[in-house]
């Protein structure tokens, strides 16, 4: 639970500064201290045990069958990675105290940052893949937020466009990564990935995962050809940009990296892939870095190519360069946090970034120029800082791998390149800002910043310095842990000592600075060349092709999606005859070894019928009436063949719901035109014909091979269980109202609310009254016919206890509340047809959805009082009693169940019937408010 | 038996979706309607034919599949709410679009679009 709670405190804390925001700037700033600060103690508090090696795992089931847990495991590498954030976290925040201005709101900044800070902890604190990937989701969005900050400035709201394009996309191919790992290994716990390497590795879809993999780690830590977006978040406020894309944030993809390594580094595919990536990456970010004249933009670049650098370590594969690797994320996380925060004040109290006006600032602020002086020193390398320790072993690695064969050698060349760079970028850094003649045309006069703003550079600073000479004493335990989780416990023989002799990394490191001051020195010539290169600006050229893209996209999706609904039809069912066509081609015998019925007379006669009825209806599709009599026959044949088949539920519901459909229909063609206009061309007849028989024959293939094939049904068990269990022999009833209750409260909602649509749908509508049908024929005007009134008034109390009958009878033999209250409904509405709405409405005044809603609320509070009994919902309860004049009687919670599903049924087909009739009344329905 | 009882959902099939590829909203709930029996006697059918053995414990010696028949019967009753829907949709559209096309405008006439309210 601790583990928990060094996650949730954060995501508490996002609400601290929402809450303290009517306090002072400093209030605010401590309040919002207070939860990582806390959570920094309860994550020290676990080091003990994680030094010594054990991993510590916190564990809630919450969806086990899609794999989703809440997973949070605490071992060496999330240690560590937690520490960066938390500890960078507080500093940052303290920072931004002084940072932001007045007129900055203060708790909105602090709001997204504690998000992000959350967002990050889970991370690297996910014992669960698709719990990793929401949170590194988070940390996109919440980057998003903060880069946009000052989303009045244009550049601002682009750059965070950009951010999230990039990395959104690249969380998209690593979610699609994880979901293949997930179907490799059969499971997201993250132990037991890194448990299946070899399952992984030597799975044939291998070298796809990867590459989505690295897409989604590549775009986040912004490696070559992805690194564009970095340099333009830099728009974001600079305790963001010190914080998310020098600390923590941009090294999410190298934590990926690293924490994957077990799982699917060691192959030739990983070695080329990372190692090319991180190669170029390295070697583009030195060089660009040297050209920038804006500090951040400086820093940007290095960042670029330091996070390269780290990533060309993990692409080594030698357990040595991952140790490596994992220094330098420590070290470069302490000295460039410190450089932007530096960055950041130079900024404030002198207002310019630019390092052509910014010159000779030492004498303005000799503390601050000290202590970015330090902190550059450690970029660049230089020993007794922490800078040179990892870069030595950077180094000393590439001179140890073999990954591009006999042209291995070019690597420690490229390497030493880069360093030249670095060594010169960082000279740039100290000398153009602090010496370098006086400051040109700046809007103030520079001078230190608040005595606090400058604590958290301070501290920064000292640790470079103290790693940089006390190495193995200040970090060597956490180094340690965090191999031993990265390397599966085979961390190697490394030494942390600052001199190791003189040898060839040390050659390298000295011919680095000193090129690199050569370069600085002799930079001029360099930017003349430079200056000729043409200027690509990144995020022009990435919003036009996202213009151009999202162009593409919207001409392809008019082509598609042309609004025309038979075209869309004829693309669904073409698929389908595609989709289930095929698999029969392959079938050699559509027959499936069962023997057919024979076929007798009436069957014979019936099939005759239906097909007769359908055929007339295409037929005559065109004359609506004809064509609706027509298809009553086929609907009535289709209710004679379930009496046929011994379904004879079926046959009362088919029958009921056919008189209810036709007179629906009825009703609708008073709406509607009589006739339909020829107008589909001929070539349109045949090319439907040809679609729909295509369909008839797949379908009829299917369901004769189907039927012939023998079968096993789990029905045995509704058959024997019927009467012992939900006391009814009417097993289809008692499926309905007991075995699947849950299923069939589902339907009756659906068919409530399709009712309560379609009464919404009716009310305002424009009113519209032919006064004649199609041709011209005025309506009859003798409104209600004697002989019907006469007959319906006499059959309504016959028809309604028969339905009472056909709902009692219903558990025991064919009925139910389905089949009674179709019957009901149909009863009363043969009223509304005889005597009109005001005849009705006279007699029977209700308001149709509140039947729908009480037949529903009767079937919820059934299946609730099994509750009461400490039963599950809709648990059935049955007993026998006698009762004078109808003899002994079976009662059944069902029953009351069933009473819900006919009150339901009733009221929903009467609200879609009578009020469709009323349409023509003054009883239409309307709004109350518009009356 | 059963040749004659796909044949049938195949014709029905075959009806209902000729119908539902027409242009105007009348044919289109015919086809549908017509699409629904196809579909419940398909599932229906799934429990194979059986005569004279309705699922009726203690009427006969071999019962029917009572399962596809509960599926089929909440079937109906959902098709009817279905058809209900489309046919109050159809009259809607109609009164708000001025004619009774399933895009909601008649497709020759470019025209003679009328604005949907």
């Amino acid at each position: 639970m601790t583990l928990m709670w060094i996650l949730l405190l954060p995501l508490l804390g996002t609400m601290v500064p929402l809450l303290a925001g009517k306090g002072s700037r400093t209030t605010c700033a401590f309040a919002t201290g207070v939860a990582p600060a806390l959570a920094l103690v309860l994550l020290l508090l676990q080091a003990p045990e994680v030094f010594s090696g054990e991993t510590l795992r916190f564990f809630v089931s919450w969806i086990p069958l899609l794999g989703l847990d809440i997973t949070i495991t605490l071992d060496g590498l999330a240690f560590l990675f937690s520490l960066l954030i938390l500890g960078i976290g507080l500093l940052i925040i303290v920072y931004a105290r002084y940072y932001l201005s007045e007129r900055d709101s203060m708790p909105r900044f602090f709001a997204y940052l504690m998000l992000f800070m959350t967002a990050m902890l889970g991370i690297v604190l996910s014992g669960n893949l698709l719990q990793l990937w929401l949170f590194w989701e988070l940390t996109s969005i919440s980057s998003f937020l903060l880069i946009s900050f000052w989303w009045h400035k244009a550049e601002a709201r682009r750059g965070a466009r950009m951010a999230l394009t990039v990395t959104g996309a690249g969380g998209l191919a690593l979610l699609a990564a994880f979901l293949m790992i997930g179907d490799i290994v059969g499971s997201y716990d993250l132990q037991q990935v890194l448990a299946s390497a070899d399952q992984i590795r030597q799975h044939s879809h291998y070298p796809i995962l990867l590459v989505l993999f690295l897409l989604g780690c590549f775009t986040k830590s912004a490696q070559f050809p992805f690194h564009f977006w970095l340099p333009n978040a830099m728009a974001a406020p600079t305790p963001v940009s010190a914080y998310l894309h020098s600390a923590t944030m941009v090294k999410a993809g190298i934590f990926l990296l690293a924490r994957f390594y077990p799982a699917l580094s060691g192959t030739e595919l990983w070695f080329v892939l990372v190692s090319v990536a991180g190669l170029a990456t390295l070697l583009i970010g030195s060089y660009l870095a040297l050209f920038k004249h804006d500090l951040k933009g400086l820093l940007a670049y290095s960042t670029i190519s330091h996070l390269g650098l780290i990533t060309l370590l993990f692409g080594m594969g030698t357990d040595l360069a991952a140790v490596a690797g994992l220094f330098h994320i420590i070290n470069h996380a302490t000295f460039k946090a410190s450089l932007f925060m530096a960055a950041g004040i130079i900024d404030h109290e002198s207002g310019s970034r630019d390092m052509r006006k910014l010159n000779g600032l030492w004498q303005f602020m000799p503390i601050t120029a000290t202590l970015a002086m330090v902190a550059a020193a450690a970029m660049a390398g230089v020993p007794l800082l922490n800078g040179f320790l990892s870069k030595e072993m950077f180094f000393a690695e590439t001179l140890h791998q073999h990954l591009l064969g006999s042209l291995s050698w070019v690597i420690p060349v490229l390497a030493t390149i880069a360093a030249i760079f670095s060594v010169a970028y960082s000279t740039r850094f100290i000398h153009d800002v602090f010496f370098n003649g006086q400051p040109k045309g700046l809007s103030k006069t520079p001078h230190e910043p608040p005595r606090y703003m400058r604590v958290p550079v301070e501290i920064l600073v000292a640790l470079c310095i103290l790693v940089g000479i006390f190495p193995s004493y200040m970090i060597g335990d956490l180094l340690h842990a965090a191999s031993v989780a990265v390397l599966a416990g085979n961390v190697p023989q490394y030494s942390l000592a600052i001199w190791h002799g003189f040898n060839l990394p040390l050659l390298m490191s000295v011919l680095a600075v000193s090129g690199g001051v050569l370069i600085y020195i002799n930079r001029k010539h360099l930017f003349d060349f430079q200056n000729t290169l043409p200027d690509v600006d990144a995020l022009n050229s990435f919003e036009r092709g996202i213009k151009q893209f999202a162009a593409r996209c919207h001409r392809f999706y008019q082509w598609l999606d042309n609004g025309s609904l038979q075209r869309y039809m004829t693309l669904v069912l073409l698929s389908f005859v595609l989709l289930a066509g095929l698999p029969l081609i392959h079938l050699t015998t559509l027959w499936g070894g069962r023997e057919e019925l024979p076929i007798d007379a009436v069957n014979g006669a019936g099939a005759a019928l239906l097909l007769i009825g359908a055929f007339a209806t295409v037929m005559w599709h065109r004359k609506r009436v004809v064509a609706l009599l027509m298809i009553s026959v086929v609907g009535l044949m289709v209710s004679i063949a379930f009496t046929r088949f011994s379904a004879p539920d079926l046959a009362l519901t088919q029958l009921s719901v056919e008189v209810v459909t036709i007179i629906l229909l009825m009703l609708a063609l008073f709406f509607l035109p009589h006739k339909t206009p020829k107008q589909s061309e001929s070539s349109r007849v045949v090319r439907d014909l040809s679609i729909a028989s295509m369909v008839g024959v797949v379908v009829g293939s299917l369901s004769y091979a189907l039927m012939t094939r023998p079968f096993n049904t789990i029905s045995d068990f509704f058959l024997t269980n019927a009467k012992t269990g939900g006391g009814g022999t009417n097993v289809v009833n008692v499926i309905l109202v007991d075995f699947r209750g849950f299923d069939t409260l589902g339907e009756i909602t659906v068919l409530g609310i399709a009712s309560l649509g379609i009464f919404k749908l009716l009310t305002r509508i424009p009113l519209f009254k032919p006064s004649s049908d199609g041709e011209g024929r005025p309506w009859a005007l003798e409104r209600h016919s004697l002989l019907l009134a006469t007959v319906s008034q006499s059959l309504l109390p016959l028809a309604i206890m028969v339905s009472i009958y056909i709902f009692f009878r219903g558990h025991n033999l064919p009925g139910g509340g389905f089949i009674a209250g179709l019957v009901t409904a149909v009863a009363i509405i043969l009223q509304y047809i005889a005597h009109g709405v005001d005849w009705v409405k006279e007699r029977m005044n209700v308001e149709y959805q509140r039947v729908v809603a009480i037949g529903l609320m009767i079937a919820l509070f059934t299946g609730a009082a099994s509750w009461l009994f400490g039963r599950p919902f809709l648990t059935s309860w049955f007993d026998y009693f006698d009762i004078p004049v109808l003899g002994k009687i079976e009662l059944a919670s069902a029953i009351a169940f069933d009473l819900g599903v006919y009150i339901t049924v009733v009221g929903s087909t009467l609200l879609i019937l009578a009020n469709l009739g009323k349409m023509t009344t003054a009883h239409r329905p309307v709004h109350k408010e518009t009356i | 038996m059963e040749t004659l009882f796909a044949s049938c959902i195949g014709f029905l099939t075959f009806c209902g979706i000729f119908l539902m590829l027409r242009g105007r909203t009348f044919p289109v709930m015919l086809g549908l309607t017509m699409l629904s029996y196809a579909v419940n006697l398909f599932i229906f059918a799934s429990g194979r034919l059986t005569l004279r053995g309705a699922a009726v414990l203690g009427t006969s010696e071999q019962y029917a599949d009572p399962l596809p028949q509960a599926l089929v019967l909440t079937a109906i009753v959902i098709g009817f709410a279905m058809t209900a829907f489309l046919v109050i949709l159809a009259i809607r559209a109609r009164a708000d679009l001025g004619n009774d096309h399933v895009d909601g405008k008649l497709p020759d006439a470019d025209g003679m679009k009328r604005e949907s309210r």
